[in-house]
């Protein structure tokens, strides 16, 4: 037991270095940032001061949260089909549902913004059955589409990994006891899906509430999400990194309070799987 | 036999990807009786039980439950459950949810739910063990939750799919006798599938014997072990001898270069016949006083009896005897005619 104790501890030691530089380090900086002013005296009033932001926070949440849901609405579906599938398919449609994320995540947003254009694709398509042109770009729902393209592959991979350990005839079994595809999804799929469904859920909401690109791009101005303020804190025209800091602890605390609702329940059935 | 026909298969044909897999079968399941649907994996069996459950859409032909046509019916609408091969009990629930779970779609009230539900774990023998996970169970206990959990719905025919394969030999043996009086005790009719013919014989009322997608004999397991209908089935079904053979007359057949008094009459003259003969109903006896004699190539110790690899001209006899005879002994072989089964040459 002891000597295999000592060689495991080891083992991580490369890790913990890396932690420890890159991602303690920085957070105790960051801690230090939002508690104290330009003098680097403690002060609450960064914290306090976030309430004049509430409507961004809120938007970024509601934001993150609809894509989220869609992502989980079509996620579901795919990834069970693909679980069902022979072997050999199952790794070609992996690797085509992997192929867009290949691609420049800028480049892959930039497109998006030539479609959503008042003169771009969709609207010029539009145009030729007389329709529009629609106001497409710089809405809240652009910002959720943009989201829901980019982070869908991380609703389907764990959910489909989950998905593949469900054996047919548990499916079979729960039809063979009188349940309809209804039933069946609500009594048995969705259960035992949940550990999948409650990793692909942090893996599109964390990244969502915290982009600032999609945002930008897809939103104009008057979609500012909480990582857009962020930015301006570091690198824009307000130039305040107490404010950014303590912006990016509240954000750190929301996403932390979100994630404890679904992985308490995760750890139960994980036990279950 | 006299019980009414509950389970009509009619010229079922089953594809999977061309490949044939059921060619047309027919089959008529009589109410309260134990089926087994015996053969070699690959045979039809379970696909024929899947076709039963309505899990696979035949091809072609038609399906009937107690007379009417249930072909398109999906699994949730029909009166029959399973015990599935792995069990496939749901992993998220306990030992009592899963028995509960048929009575839940239902919505019955709780109360009966819970009766039922305890009712049929104490029937399979795990009263107890409601709150236990599934996973915590062993395999004989985990097969015992899978079939209270298709019982409980109160099915008119219960569906096995080598529910013990998965067992060792002891309690193979065991379930198979509790599956005989749970059987006997609900008064319903069980359709078992399996490849393990001593299982068949031991449990079955009717015993289907099936080879590359279509049925071989039908018949009680005294039937189809006395009396096969074609060198499949006597081959599956126990050891045997078989051999060509020519049908001199009526009670009078040639095999092994010898004539041999029978009971069996109705060939045509000099038609060439198989001959069945089960290693246990060949006398050994001193070389004069046999009708075919032979050299002991080897004996096997198998507990009950010994079993004997005997050259005779060019044949290789297997004979089961109590006594066993030295390697190189030259012995006598005498068959009664009871003991001699013909059946006309089969193609396959």
């Amino acid at each position: 037991m002891t000597p295999m104790k000592k060689k495991t501890v080891w083992a991580a030691s490369p890790y913990l270095v890396w932690m420890t530089a890159f991602i303690a380090a920085p957070l105790a900086i960051v801690l230090y940032f939002a508690f104290t002013d330009k003098a680097g005296r403690f002060t609450l009033a960064n914290i306090t001061g976030l309430g004049a932001y509430t409507t961004v926070f809120a938007r970024s949440i509601v934001l993150a949260a609809a894509a989220t849901a869609i992502c989980l609405v079509l996620a579901f579906p795919v990834s069970y089909l693909l679980s069902r599938l022979r072997p050999a398919n199952q790794r070609m449609m992996q690797m085509l549902l992997m192929l867009p994320m290949w691609m420049n995540f800028l480049l892959r947003t930039y497109a998006w913004m030539s479609l959503l254009e008042m003169n771009g694709i969709i609207n010029r398509f539009l145009g030729l059955f007389g329709v529009g042109p629609l106001h497409l770009i710089n809405t809240s729902g652009a910002v959720v589409l943009g989201m829901v393209y980019n982070y869908l592959p991380y609703m389907i991979l764990p959910l489909y990994t989950i998905m593949v350990k469900i054996d047919s005839s548990v499916i079979e079994a729960a039809q063979d006891l009188g349940a309809n595809a209804f039933r069946v999804l609500t009594r048995v799929l969705i259960p035992l899906s949940m550990p999948g469904i409650t990793t692909g859920i942090t893996m599109v909401f964390v990244p969502s509430i915290s982009t600032f690109i999609i945002s930008r791009m897809l939103g104009g101005g008057s979609n500012l999400l909480i990582g857009d303020l962020i930015e301006l804190q570091f690198l824009g025209n307000s130039y305040n990194y107490n404010l950014g800091s303590a912006m990016s602890v509240v954000l750190m605390a929301i996403v932390l309070l979100c994630m404890s609702f679904t992985t308490a329940d995760t750890e139960e059935m994980e036990a279950m799987v | 036999m006299e019980n009414s026909v509950i389970f009509a298969l009619q010229n079922i044909v089953v594809d999977f990807d061309g490949e044939p897999v059921l060619t047309g079968l027919s089959l008529d399941i009589h109410d309260k009786e134990f089926v087994t649907l015996l053969g070699p994996s690959g045979c039809g069996k379970t696909t024929t039980l899947r076709v039963i459950g309505g899990f696979v859409e035949p091809k072609s032909g038609n399906v009937f439950f107690a007379g009417k046509d249930i072909t398109r019916l999906p699994p949730y609408q029909r009166q029959v459950n399973t015990v599935f091969q792995k069990y496939a009990l749901f992993p998220h629930l306990n030992v009592y949810e899963n028995v509960a779970f048929g009575l839940r779609l239902q919505k019955l009230p709780e109360k009966e739910i819970r009766a039922r539900s305890l009712e049929m774990l104490e029937l399979v023998g795990l009263k107890g063990y409601e709150r236990r996970n599934t996973a915590a169970l062993s395999g004989g206990q985990q097969q015992r939750v899978a079939i209270a959990r298709a019982l409980v719905n109160h099915p008119r025919v219960l569906l096995l799919d080598e529910p013990l394969g998965a067992l060792d030999l002891k309690l193979r043996k065991e379930m198979q006798i509790e599956l005989k009086r749970i059987q006997q005790s609900l008064d319903i009719t069980f359709i078992y599938v399996t490849h393990d013919q001593e299982e068949a014989l031991t449990m079955s009322d009717t015993v289907v014997v099936m080879n590359k997608g279509a049925i071989q004999q039908i018949g009680s397991p005294q039937d189809i072990y006395n009396e096969p209908n074609n060198a499949f089935v006597a081959d599956f079904i126990g050891e045997s001898n078989i051999l060509d053979g020519v049908m001199l007359r009526d009670f009078l057949v040639e095999f092994a270069g010898q004539e041999f008094a029978c009971v069996d009459a109705g060939f045509s003259e000099r038609e060439i016949v198989q001959v069945v003969v089960r290693p246990e109903d060949i006398r050994v006896v001193p070389a004069i006083q046999g009708q075919l004699t032979g050299i002991v190539e080897n004996v096997i110790f198998k507990g009950v009896h010994y079993e004997m690899h005997v050259r005779q001209a060019g044949t290789e006899w297997i004979i089961h005897s109590t006594q066993a005879s030295q390697v190189g002994e030259l012995i006598g072989m005498a068959i009664g005619p009871d003991e001699i089964h013909i059946m006309h040459r089969s193609n396959g």
